[in-house]
């Protein structure tokens, strides 16, 4: 079929990508290559307008085990272990399905956690929610607070702390940040990469279905109008799945038959299959008709981007293959060989045999585009950092102050939000929530981590630099509050569109101000998540980075 | 002794325990429990009880339709099970609950019954001991936190006494229906559940 400009503005891809795109492969796309291209090529997987910025960050250290550019980062915390960890958005599927799009939020963040080979111990978040008087917002709140609750209470993993703020400025689109933590021995560190040219590709867990894929509302040749209204726009969890994918994978890893392992999250067996074999430096070949599916009559393009939810590609010694199934026979899952790993570093993707897509995986990934946006001040900043005290008068009474300050969501008691949260499930929570940090012991050692996410939206709009900085500074602080000593972060940045110069210059400025931070207080940041295009109706988000600082404690006894 | 622990079996999905009561091993829970063995259900392993039909009555939602997780104050209403043997009698303990269906309910002539045949272990209330309605985290009928059947053997009961065994984690109140247990299997609890054992 010929590709239009509407079915490239569909995609979200400009003209200047769709002849990258032709320039990568010396043809035009198909249809299903295009699919995969936008998908790769989104802001959300390939970091294009953040990358150059976040290079600026402090990413290394004596401590750090692994940096970004994994599933989740690793540092060390002595005793032989490491604290595996990470931090993601899932803002915008928790607007349109609050339950749902906050509790896959915490399935995802907890596979990046388990895909390294680490026992996930320890959640957290960071929410941000219009006024509470406005009705859809209350239903916005408690639908993520309650999808929060479902995955993480049913999963057993405890919630141990977090932040809640509210603002105007997101109610109409609302930040839903996720942290997980887990342990692992060092040399139990699992990598996402696909090697050694013949061994098979696994698929486990969950059927693919039609949910979450991108361009759902595409109405093209490949796609049935009536299908596209069943599609729900929103993934739907299953903590009970995942539970058993973890004990499974776990187990899987401790019998050294695995290669590399992905979960498959944002864009599916798309980002799994090319991220793994651009990181091993080889190519991977799968054909999407054994790929397990829970609705019939799908499409190459349809099984390739759907983001169900609770799926594992895993890439498995060859001769190994009897042990590996029977570990996930075992936990009532089906391990099924979909592919294999090959040389020429390509992801080649067949139905029933036949090629319907071909691309080299480095043009997927390393080589994707990367762009230095223009950026600008603001012309708000210069205004809102002009302020004459004199010129808001007499203050009121100081109880006055004081009570109303106290009865403001963002600053009273968030009692009603973590009573919902099992913050003691595994025995393990030493300080439970709302105290500054969360603190988790690991069992086993005389230690324990201190956890805690910070960030003030206000500040940052106000000085994106210092406001970044302070949020670093505040989590820090934290932690050293619970005696813990910062060993290590992970941010999630939340803006507005990349594409207008004064959310750029935001973003940049903010970056600056938390790698100065970090370096001021030599935390080094090993991952995280940029979430871009926070608007509704073209006003913006708070910038809001959400910093996450661990520690390590050596625990009183 | 078989303790059935807390922890979202299959899911939870359908309603609470109501997957895990047909998995193979409750048959062999059932057949421990009707020869005297002493059984404990620890939240969903007291949904479990229920849905088994080895404990009367059945879960509804928390009346405030969400979970909770929180300390809360039981006090031990009976000490002659296998489970409180080790408590003192109007033992106020402080221990976690961690649900979102724990809101017990039987028919009131059930609920007489259970009464009558002091088969409440545990309720919620407050530190005086007094079953307050601001003491009852999720609407159970009579304050109900815990129950036995009517051999004492089997107990099931919301709150988590596993989760207070240690100071380190806010309350070490669990301990004493471990304790309990230890005590039962030296000492018996005087009763006829002791001789039943005794006699096996």
């Amino acid at each position: 079929m010929t590709i239009t400009g509407e079915i490239l503005e569909r995609h979200g891809l400009t003209t200047g990508e769709y002849q990258r795109i032709v320039d990568a492969l010396h043809r035009e796309p198909t249809l299903t290559e295009l699919g995969i291209f936008s998908v790769m090529w989104s802001e959300h997987c390939s970091y294009k307008s953040s990358r150059v910025h976040l290079k600026t960050l402090p990413t290394t250290g004596p401590r750090v085990l692994q940096g970004p550019g994994e599933n989740a980062g690793a540092v060390d915390i002595g005793d032989g272990l490491a604290a595996v960890f990470k931090i993601e958005s899932h803002n915008h599927p928790s607007f349109i399905e609050p339950y749902q799009g906050a509790a896959t939020g915490v399935g995802g963040i907890i596979r990046d956690i388990f895909t390294m080979g680490a026992r996930p111990i320890a959640l957290l978040n960071s929410l941000r929610f219009g006024p509470l008087d406005d009705p859809l917002v209350r239903r916005t709140f408690s639908g993520v607070v309650g999808g929060i609750a479902g995955y993480g209470n049913s999963i057993g993993i405890p919630t141990v702390g977090g932040e809640v703020a509210f603002d105007e400025s997101y109610t109409g689109n609302p930040l839903v940040n996720v942290f997980c933590l887990g342990i692992a021995a060092h040399e139990e560190i699992i990598k996402g990469v696909a090697s050694g040219v013949g061994n098979p590709v696994y698929y486990v867990g969950a059927k693919t279905g039609r949910d979450g894929i991108h361009g759902a509302t595409m109405a093209s040749a490949e796609f049935d109008e009536r299908s596209a209204e069943k599609r729900p726009a929103v993934q739907v969890g299953d903590p009970f799945m995942e539970k058993l994918l973890l004990e499974a994978c776990l187990e899987v890893m401790k019998s050294d038959a695995l290669i590399g392992i992905q979960d498959m999250g944002a864009a599916g067996l798309t980002c799994s299959t090319s991220e793994m074999g651009s990181r091993g430096g080889a190519g991977v070949e799968i054909d999407v008709s054994l790929v397990p599916q829970r609705e019939t009559g799908m499409t190459p393009y349809e099984i390739m981007l759907s983001e169900s939810q609770e799926r594992m590609l895993m890439v498995v010694k060859r001769g190994r293959e009897a042990e590996v199934e029977r570990i996930f026979e075992k936990w009532d899952l089906h391990a099924v060989r979909v592919g294999e790993v090959t040389t020429d570093g390509k992801l080649r993707v067949r139905n029933h045999g036949d090629v319907v897509a071909e691309i080299p995986n480095r043009s997927l990934t390393d080589d994707a585009p990367v762009y230095r946006r223009p950026m600008a001040e603001p012309a708000y900043i210069k205004e809102a950092q002009q302020l004459s005290l004199a010129a808001l008068g007499k203050p009121p009474a100081a109880t006055e102050v004081f009570t109303r300050l106290l009865a403001s969501p963002t600053i009273a008691s968030k009692r009603w939000v973590y009573r919902q949260y099992d913050h003691m499930v595994r025995t393990n929570t030493l300080v439970l929530p709302g105290m500054g940090a969360g603190v988790v012991r690991v069992k086993g050692t005389t230690r324990a981590l201190a956890m805690s996410v910070d960030c003030n939206g206000r500040f940052v709009y106000l000085d994106p630099y210092a406001g970044a900085q302070l949020a670093v500074a505040e989590a820090a602080r934290n932690v050293a509050c619970a005696g813990g000593l910062p060993i290590g972060a992970t941010n999630c940045l939340n803006f507005g569109n990349p594409e207008k110069p004064e959310i750029m210059w935001q973003f940049a400025k903010a970056v600056e101000g938390m790698g100065a931070a970090c370096r001021a207080l030599d935390i080094p940041i090993t991952g995280g998540n940029v979430s871009l295009y926070n608007e509704t109706d073209g006003r913006a988000v708070l910038p809001t980075p959400v910093n996450r600082s661990t520690s390590l404690a050596a625990a009183s006894t | 002794m078989v303790v059935l622990p807390g922890g979202f079996s299959y899911g939870d999905y359908l309603r609470t325990g109501a997957i895990a009561r047909f998995s193979p091993i409750m048959a062999e829970v059932q057949r421990f429990a009707e020869a005297g063995g002493p059984v404990l259900g620890i939240c969903n392993g007291f949904q479990i009880l229920l849905e088994a039909g080895m404990l009367p009555g059945a879960m509804l939602r928390n009346r405030t339709v969400q979970f909770h997780c929180e300390h809360v104050l039981i006090k031990v209403e009976q000490t002659d099970t296998p489970f409180t043997v080790a408590c003192r009698p109007g033992q106020v303990l402080r221990i976690p609950i961690a649900h979102g269906e724990g809101n017990y309910y039987a028919e009131p002539d059930v609920i007489a019954r259970l009464e009558k045949n002091r088969q409440v272990i545990f309720r919620y209330t407050n530190e005086q001991g007094i079953p307050t309605d601001a003491s009852n985290p999720n609407g159970a009928a009579a304050n109900i936190a815990g129950l036995c059947n009517e051999q004492r053997n089997v107990v099931g009961l919301m709150p988590h006494p596993e989760r207070a065994c240690e100071l380190a984690l806010g309350s070490s109140d669990g301990l004493v229906l471990f304790e309990s247990v230890i005590d039962y299997v030296k000492n018996g609890v005087g009763g006829h559940l002791s001789r039943t054992l005794a006699a096996r």
